[in-house]
């Protein structure tokens, strides 16, 4: 059994109050091994993006502990937590959130020149993460002249400029046509092989089907998990259906 | 007839869904207003004052005077030449010749120059000064100008000494005839200018002839004066003008026209009245900024509207008609209140001084002034809001219902550059660069408020320079364009800080979601909202900087009569520069910092509804 990188324990995080409050994650434990892929599945407004987002150190939870690496991220400040995510977390972001203005080489760049990265040593980087992305050729473009799955392919690229412990993927392949979503499916499927962290929150049962676990989510809470056979891997399109 | 009654409507209705805004509004504008209508309301208001004076003095229609000519033991003046003048044709009355010699004058430790008249104790029929304190003139007794006094600290009762010699102050008055009221009022062709003593801010004694005649000295003889009566008094100028020309002696007497006089005597409120008109065009200026920003911000929040707006039928011009209308309204409810408030604070600036009678009373608010003022400030309403206008009617329906932001701009060398920064920097130069007119807004604003404040260090500088070369006496010229223009700074200090908050709290509107992103990927909160002050620093930086030159410039253009500019010391200017930086970074932290207490994945959120 593999080391757990992420964990949750009770992890809530409430809205409102009185008759308006909402418990958009209820209660929730979770543990992610290191080199595990983790889809979250359920309904639009489950929580699913909110758990996420407890997880990445976006929002802070109401009540529970989130563990990474050994940390506790439910304690960490605003500074530490600025610092888990330019060192330990990737975002991917359903609506890619690109800058509108920065190429896509400028865009992958960001993150390491925010983590204190030479200029040089940041492009270089992003050279090569574009090139693993299969977007080489494509570094000068601005977002307003790529496609969806390519920006989504910079942005999962972006998400790995400074070697995160664990990438937290929302809806990635939400805003994404049949195709496009074969390119994120397939991207996703060779960073699990290389043993990157993976979490991913979906309503696509095509990607949860390439994780090694899936959790169904409702209402806030985990109601089901399954944990996926070995034999769904290195078959990816045809579980996805897009391939036959 | 509807149509303007429904765009009314909508206007009033937003007006009062965002007071804040339309006070704000009302704010910059009214600041600009008032300023041009004290600038206008001030034209020729010291007339009175000097009328007053003249009537309660029986001041002439011409002074005439004659100096010997500069050689030490030669001829004295030519007295024959005035004999001639009052028998000239249209003279009906005189008074003098009065003998007047030039001497050092000590009072409460304070030296000064003096022009000393030696007077009859008996009334003349023309000019003679009006006491306002004390008495007239006895032997061993000097009367001083009264504004002369006030700036000695002297009453009557004091003691002055002169050249050495002490007298006792008999009492203070009053002239409509002097050529060198205080201070240093020596216009065009005054031939005292040649004396030492004439050059450092002299002011008026009048004391009995005998002690006059005795107080001249080699260095310093007497010189006369000779006050005439004509029988149309509007005939002054001409009768100079006609005697001037008929002379060939460069030692014949010189002749000033009351209206001349009358003229000098405005100074104090020329200059005011000069420096408030450019001061009401910078704060125009200012004013246009801030509507600018504001109509901006508005329309940042208010794409939503526009798109409703134009999906229930609305047609462009529509759209554009109701912003219009709503900021044309307020710019004209801000031009009511400017007209108020520069009509009730115009007797403030224009008090005459000590050396007349009397007060200019309210100055009329002609219509020419209120045409003006309105003009101007719906000029300022309307060159701010029409590009918002026309940009809201042709934004794309779906597009404003989408609520998307303005794409921003690319600036591939700020990019480039900012990679090199430190990470407050590298953030504030990319969240600059992406709006480039919002900067050059900003820079101007800048620009501007610092080139008031520069001028008034020029003219700070100048009264300082002046201080020293008149023995610690103070100018009061100087000293009121200076309350004037240090009035002025503040009000242009106050609508930059305006228009720093705004703008930045715009840049933090529109950078909303960059700054979200740069959370999500691991910037502090602190680094973001450092970079959105950074941004304002910057920008205050370039238009600091431009503001020293514009300094220099505006105050050649208020300093007309062509006097030298004191340059301030250099750590003055270095430090206008580095303190408004420093302010803007200061008054921008607070939006920059509300703008990032949102959660970064709430702003990313709301992009994605």
């Amino acid at each position: 059994m593999s080391e757990t990188v992420l964990a949750a324990c009770g992890l809530s995080k409430k809205f409102g109050k009185g008759e308006g409050l909402v418990r958009a994650v209820d209660e929730i434990d979770l543990e992610v091994a290191q080199g595990e892929t983790v889809a979250v599945m359920g309904p639009s407004g489950c929580g699913k993006s909110t758990l996420l987002h407890l997880l990445g150190g976006l929002e802070r939870p109401s009540a529970g502990e989130i563990e990474l690496a050994g940390n506790r991220v439910d304690q960490m400040g605003e500074r530490a937590l600025a610092r888990l995510r330019r060192t330990a977390i990737g975002f991917v972001f359903q609506a890619f959130h690109l800058m509108d203005e920065l190429t896509a080489r400028e865009n992958v760049e960001l993150p390491a020149l925010l983590a204190g990265r030479s200029p040089r040593a940041a492009r270089r980087r992003a050279a090569g993460l574009l090139d693993r992305v299969g977007l080489a050729d494509r570094a000068a473009f601005l977002p307003a002249a790529l496609s969806g799955g390519q920006r989504q392919r910079v942005a999962i690229a972006r998400a790995l400029s400074n070697d995160p412990l664990v990438v937290l993927a929302d809806e990635p392949t939400g805003n994404l046509d049949s195709a496009a979503t074969l390119e994120v499916l397939r991207l996703f499927d060779g960073l699990r092989s290389a043993g990157q962290t993976l979490v991913v929150v979906t309503h696509d049962s095509r990607i949860a089907a390439t994780a090694d676990r899936l959790i169904s989510m409702r209402d806030g809470a985990f109601t089901g998990e399954t944990r996926m056979s070995g034999g769904t891997r290195g078959n990816l399109g045809a579980l996805a259906g897009l391939e036959g | 007839m509807g149509r303007i009654v429904f765009i009314g409507l909508l206007a009033a209705r937003d007006v009062r869904y965002r007071p804040a805004s339309a006070v704000l509004l009302v704010l910059a504008i009214v600041t600009a207003a008032t300023t041009l209508t004290l600038g206008l309301a001030l034209r020729g208001v010291s007339n009175q004052p000097y009328l007053q004076t003249r009537a309660a003095t029986a001041g002439p229609d011409i002074v005439a005077t004659v100096s010997p000519p500069q050689s030490a033991g030669g001829p004295s003046a030519d007295l024959a030449s005035f004999t001639a003048l009052t028998r000239a044709s249209g003279v009906v009355a005189h008074s003098g010749p009065y003998p007047f010699t030039f001497a050092t004058l000590l009072a409460n430790g304070r030296k000064a120059g003096a022009r000393v008249q030696g007077r009859d104790q008996a009334p003349a029929p023309v000019d003679q000064p009006e006491v306002t304190q004390g008495g007239w003139v006895r032997p061993g007794e000097v009367v001083l100008e009264r504004s002369f006094a006030d700036e000695l600290g002297v009453g009557a009762g004091g003691r002055v000494t002169l050249n050495g010699r002490a007298f006792r102050v008999a009492g203070l008055a009053v002239t409509a005839a002097s050529t060198l009221l205080y201070p240093h009022i020596c216009f065009s062709g005054c031939d005292l200018s040649t004396s030492e003593l004439a050059r450092k801010v002299p002011g008026d004694v009048w004391m009995t002839r005998a002690d006059a005649v005795n107080l001249a000295t080699a260095a310093e003889p007497l010189s006369y004066t000779l006050n005439l009566k004509l029988a149309d008094p509007s005939d002054a100028d001409a009768f100079a003008s006609a005697y001037d020309s008929s002379q060939t002696s460069a030692y014949a007497p010189f002749l000033n026209s009351w209206e001349n006089i009358s003229f000098n005597s405005a100074n104090l409120v020329r200059n005011e009245q000069r420096v408030l008109l450019i001061g009401s065009w910078l704060l125009g200026l200012l004013a246009v900024a801030s509507v600018t920003v504001l109509v901006g911000g508005r329309m940042t929040e208010q794409t939503r509207r526009v798109g409703l707006l134009k999906a229930v039928g609305s047609t462009p011009g529509l759209v554009a008609a109701v912003l219009l209308a709503e900021h044309l309204i307020l710019a004209v409810v801000a031009a009511a209140f400017g007209l108020l408030i520069g009509w009730l604070v115009a007797p403030l600036l224009s008090r005459p001084g000590a050396a007349l009678l009397g007060s200019p009373g309210t100055p009329p608010v002609t219509l020419a002034t209120i045409g003006l003022v309105i003009a101007v400030a719906l000029a300022v309403a309307a060159a701010a809001t029409l590009v918002p206008a026309v940009r809201a009617a042709r934004t794309s329906t779906v597009r404003a219902l989408a609520d998307s932001a303005r794409p921003p701009r690319r600036r591939a060398w700020a990019i480039a550059i900012s990679a090199r920064l430190p990470v407050p920097l590298l953030l504030g130069l990319r969240v600059a660069a992406r709006r480039p007119r919002r900067v050059v807004l900003s820079v101007i604003s800048i620009a501007i408020t610092t080139t008031g404040i520069v001028a008034v260090l020029l003219v700070h500088a100048g009264y300082n320079a002046s201080l020293g070369a008149n023995a610690g006496l103070d100018n009061p010229q100087d000293a009121r364009l200076s309350q004037v223009m240090t009035v002025l700074s503040v009000a242009l200090v106050v609508l930059a800080l305006v228009n720093a908050i705004l703008i930045t709290w715009a840049t933090v509107l529109d950078a909303r979601h960059a700054s979200a992103l740069a959370r999500a990927l691991g910037a502090t909160p602190q680094q973001v909202s450092a970079g959105l002050s950074a941004a304002q620093a910057l920008t205050a930086l370039a238009g600091a900087l431009l503001g020293v030159p514009g300094g220099f410039g505006l105050f050649s253009a208020v300093n007309k009569d062509g006097g030298p500019v004191a340059v301030p010391p250099l750590w003055w200017l270095a430090a206008t520069v580095l303190g408004t930086v420093a302010a803007v970074a200061a008054i921008s932290t607070v939006p920059a910092w509300l703008g990032t207490r949102r959660p970064a994945a709430e702003v990313l959120e709301s992009e994605l509804a």
